[in-house]
């Protein structure tokens, strides 16, 4: 093995980053980011374009210098270390085969440059493990953008690395293609038992595959967590918006009382647990799931112990799956309610009903936030 | 160690921010920038400076040149060439027009109507200037001879006449006349032009005309409302590119043309290498066609900046 | 899926007849389409003249007229005295000129390219000029400078040569900037991720697909400087190049084998773009 090699991990260990600062000019893409990896995990690294995740991305692979921060692999810093020398691959959005190679040489490159001089079996085991082998004497032009993926994927994973990077792999990819490839990796990185930091827009994908996700918002995470406790218990009102859509119902805290919240809003009271609750005094964003949200033609149809409010359906979508609403507040405000398909009758828009919701499904803001963060301008965000 | 981050970053915590990285100097552009430009000032720039400082020089080959701060020169310069300065100008905005007025429509055809021929063309374009051009301009001595077939049809099209009348051509000849000299500087510099112009339209989008088109625009309305602004890059490139390198031929007037039709550049080479006192006032010209260049370059780069230069 | 249903053959009608254009609108729409074969016509016709000149046997002592056919200028290329020895001259003139010019202008194209920085305007400007600028200015500073410097005796083999130099790099690192520009930046971070390092990057990812640019950049420099006459009289002293020799031999006496000559480096180049095209072919094919 020539000099070039960066064997001697095979200890491995966790990806930190500490105090991680990028700066371009006056812009700061990544702001002072505090983050460990655990070995072995599948993490996504979720935001919108610009939020600083390909940036954060890139100084982790060593193609990008920080400003200011550390990086450890285990407990190795190699913050200073070129990427020619660390143990991370990439496998870049657009892939990045070499056109002027075949595929065989494509996937052999990092071994060849390792110094490894018979590389024809472990590339050979590779292309089986993507089912390509019969494609090893093309060159990447005449595949196909799924094959050229799956090549891209072979090429890095070929060196075992410590950590793969996976920058929105599979954005070029049609949907059914994707969900498919979206199983493959998850499948491969059981399998493999290597650490992938997967990077990407697309908040279904990174629910799908992650272990744990963070939401990253202009070079800061907003929260981090597994899909469920980012799901089911945002922390921000860009996490409730950002990733599916939410109910945010702002309201006034009337008091704790053990571990429940009371809060007053459109002049109904609410409540939710006190767990589950960032806001103790003083005003709260009263978030709440649409598909946690049900719809009752009277008051009297209401559980006890629900939370509800009424109003005026406005629209009416059917979807086939189910139906969502739209639900005026006399206040103005509009509440959206996905009612599963089963069977029941379907309202009319200009029908008055109530919503109503099992309090314990209810989550609490910080109500100083802005309401609208992370909730989609550009397809990108978008469910 | 496995622990992962709180989840319950709600709020801008106030952490310590680390200190920055000392930001690393990146030699490399200026290692590989240098010895060209190093290259280009020594033998271009310095050159162009130096005959500053000749033109206002006395002396003769062989005693030598002084520095003599001789304005003259420069009067020399301006007052006695007025002829070549006229012909030099003259030819120049001829050839510029006719090769914008031919280049244009071969690019036009090439760029738009080529299709899969697109390189072939072009290199028929190109290929010729790989042939000596000096043996390409002689050979418009044949063409235009006296007994050849383009003189005999002028002469029965009596357009022959016509053009002596003009003062184009001259006791019944078209080869040794100013309009031979056109002709060939046309034919020299139509490749400079195409090729700008051709870059310029190749890269607009054909569903442009196709909107026009849509938006009632006839064929030449479509040609002068999207397809002429948008090639203005194009057009100034290639005007530059002509007008420029053609004020200072005279490679054409000489081989093509005759004692009257003398151009500013046999003027520079006849001072600079036949008269043994020339030289100073040879640069004081040269000096003179430097500074009418960079003025023109230089409104084109505050109009059109220095990007789509190369 | 519906699937759609054929007419019945009674009422399939007579196809339509073809519509009848008149003589004026053909033409008009073949306009561009002449008018270009003209212009073409004018680009190519010296080249052919050229080529048909040279197998003419001239009356005097000039080949301007045809006289008769005769292949004796093919057979005896170097009969006239001192062209075969200034055509050497041109060559390695042009060999020298061009390995110089393309190492400094792809130098220059690479930091162009791949790196940002502030001068970048200025030095924009600094190449563009000498594409632009008149020969005969370049060439009678330069003559001036030299005269200056190391005196009108020293002018020779390497004061042409610099002088080639100079006005070659702009158009090598026009070539290969474009070359460079088309190519995916990717590429070469992807090199560097797997264990490639910058020189590594260069000579196994970068080089091999810049390399075409740069052969072409060299193949015009070499162009432009076997054919420079206007710089190279300036700077040339006692030497004749074959550009300076024709030049002479419109006084003297200009044999048919100049137009021999004309026409081998036609050939030569069209030669050389024919191979390169099937070779390009053959090997696409193979696939």
């Amino acid at each position: 093995m020539s000099s070039n090699d960066v064997l001697g991990r095979t200890e491995g260990g966790d990806l930190r980053l500490v105090g991680l600062t990028k700066r371009f000019g006056a812009f700061t893409a990544v702001d002072n980011l505090d983050l460990t990896i655990p070995q072995g995990s599948f993490f996504a690294l979720l935001g919108a374009s610009g939020c600083g995740k390909t940036t954060t991305l890139r100084m982790v692979s060593g193609l990008e210098d920080p400003t200011a921060g550390q990086i450890f692999l285990g407990d190795a810093e190699v913050t200073d270390t070129k990427p020619y020398r660390r143990p991370v691959n990439t496998v870049f959005q657009n892939y990045a085969l070499f056109p002027h190679l075949d595929i065989f040489e494509n996937v052999a490159f990092g071994l060849r440059r390792r110094g490894f001089k018979s590389v024809k079996q472990p590339v050979e085991a590779m292309l089986e493990l993507v089912e390509l082998g019969h494609l090893a004497k093309r060159k990447p032009n005449q595949l196909s953008g799924g094959q050229q993926q799956r090549i891209a994927l072979a090429r890095a994973l070929i060196n075992q690395p410590q950590v793969l990077l996976l920058d929105e792999p599979l954005g070029a990819l049609d949907l059914k293609l994707r969900r498919q490839m979206q199983i493959e990796l998850k499948r491969i990185q059981t399998e493999v038992g290597l650490t992938f930091v997967h990077v990407t827009h697309d908040q279904e994908e990174a629910m799908t595959m992650a272990d744990t996700i963070a939401v990253m918002n202009q070079g800061r995470i907003e929260q981090m967590g597994s899909p469920a406790e980012l799901y089911e218990n945002p922390a921000t009102t860009f996490v409730a918006n950002f990733l599916g859509q939410s109910n945010l119902i702002p309201g006034t805290v009337e008091g704790v009382d053990g571990d429940v919240v009371t809060v007053s809003a459109h002049g109904r009271t609410l409540t939710l647990p006190a767990a589950r609750c960032r806001a103790t005094s003083g005003t709260v964003i009263l978030g709440v799931r649409p598909e946690k949200v049900q719809i009752a033609e009277t008051e009297a149809d209401v559980p006890s112990g629900f939370n509800s409010l009424s109003g005026t359906v406005v629209d009416t979508s059917f979807i086939g799956v189910s139906t969502q609403y739209l639900v005026n507040l006399p206040s103005g405000e509009e509440v959206s309610v996905f009612e599963q398909n089963t069977g029941r009758a379907i309202q009319r828009p200009g029908n008055e009903v109530v919503i109503y919701w099992d309090p314990s499904q209810g989550f609490g803001l910080d109500g100083t936030q802005d309401i609208e963060a992370g909730a989609v301008l550009d397809e990108e965000g978008a469910a | 160690m496995t622990t992962v981050a709180d989840p319950s970053v709600g709020k801008a915590e106030r952490k310590a921010v680390p200190p920055d990285h000392k930001p690393r100097r990146n030699l490399t552009p200026w290692l590989l920038l240098l010895p060209g430009l190093i290259w280009l000032t020594v033998f271009f720039l310095i050159p162009i400076l130096t005959s500053v400082s000749a033109s206002v020089q006395t002396g003769n080959y062989d005693d030598g040149f002084k520095l003599t701060w001789h304005w003259g020169n420069y009067a020399h310069a301006i007052k006695d060439y007025g002829t070549q300065y006229w012909h030099s100008s003259l030819y120049s905005v001829l050839t510029t027009f006719f090769c914008l007025a031919l280049g244009y429509p071969v690019a036009y055809f090439i760029a738009f109507k080529g299709g899969k021929w697109k390189s072939l063309l072009m290199a028929l374009v190109i290929v010729p200037s790989f042939t000596s051009f000096l043996i390409r301009t002689i050979a418009w001595e044949t063409i235009l001879a006296d007994q050849g077939p383009v003189v005999h049809v002028l002469k029965s099209a009596h357009i022959l006449s016509v053009t002596q009348a003009l003062g184009w051509t001259t006791g019944g000849h078209v080869i040794n006349t100013p309009a031979a000299v056109v002709c060939g500087m046309v034919y020299n510099f139509l490749p400079f032009t195409i090729l700008p112009l051709y870059t310029s339209l190749e890269k607009i989008d054909p569903r442009l005309l196709e909107a026009g088109n849509d938006l009632y625009c006839s064929t030449f309305t479509t040609w002068r409302r999207i397809t002429l602004p948008l090639s203005m890059p194009g057009v100034i490139g290639g005007t530059l590119l002509t007008f420029i390198p053609a004020v200072g031929d005279y490679i054409n007037a000489q081989l093509l043309g005759n004692p009257n039709t003398g151009v500013v550049g046999q003027k520079i080479e006849d001072l600079f290498l036949r008269q043994t006192s020339g030289y100073p006032v040879g640069s004081a010209i040269s000096v003179v066609m430097m500074v009418g260049t960079l003025v023109l370059v230089m409104s084109y780069i505050r109009k059109a900046g220095t990007e789509d230069l190369l | 899926m519906t699937t759609l249903t054929a007419p019945p053959a009674a009422a399939r009608a007579a196809a339509p007849a073809v519509r009848r254009r008149s003589p004026l609108a053909w033409a008009r729409e073949r306009v561009l389409l002449v008018v270009t074969v003209a212009i073409f016509v004018f680009m190519l016709l010296p080249n052919a003249v050229i080529l048909w000149m040279s197998f003419n046997k001239p009356s005097g002592k000039f080949n301007y007229v045809w006289n008769h056919f005769s292949t004796s200028a093919w057979t005896n290329p170097c009969a006239q005295a001192g062209m075969c020895h200034s055509i050497g001259l041109s060559l390695e003139i042009g060999a020298v000129a061009t390995i110089v010019a393309t190492v400094l202008g792809t130098m220059i194209a690479f930091a162009m390219v791949r790196h940002r920085f502030k001068a970048r305007s200025g030095i924009n400007a600094l190449l563009f000029l000498p594409m632009a600028a008149p020969e005969v200015v370049m060439g009678a500073t330069l003559a001036a400078m030299f005269f200056n410097t190391i005196g009108p005796g020293a002018l020779g083999f390497w004061t042409i040569t610099i002088a080639h130099v100079m006005f070659c790099v702009s158009y090598v690192v026009v070539t290969v900037k474009a070359r460079l520009a088309g190519m995916d930046p990717t590429l070469e971070r992807a090199a560097q991720d797997l264990y490639a390092t910058p020189f590594q990057t260069f000579m196994k990812v970068t080089l091999p697909l810049v390399a075409p640019g740069i052969a072409a950049a060299a193949l015009l420099a070499f162009a432009l400087s076997v054919d420079d006459y206007i710089i190279t009289v300036f700077t040339a002293g006692n030497l004749e190049t074959f550009p300076m020799y024709i030049w002479g031999s419109v006084q003297r006496a200009y044999p048919a084998q100049i137009d021999v000559i004309g026409s081998m480096m036609l050939l030569g180049t069209m030669a050389i773009i024919a191979t390169s095209t099937i070779l390009g072919r053959v090997r696409a094919a193979r696939k």
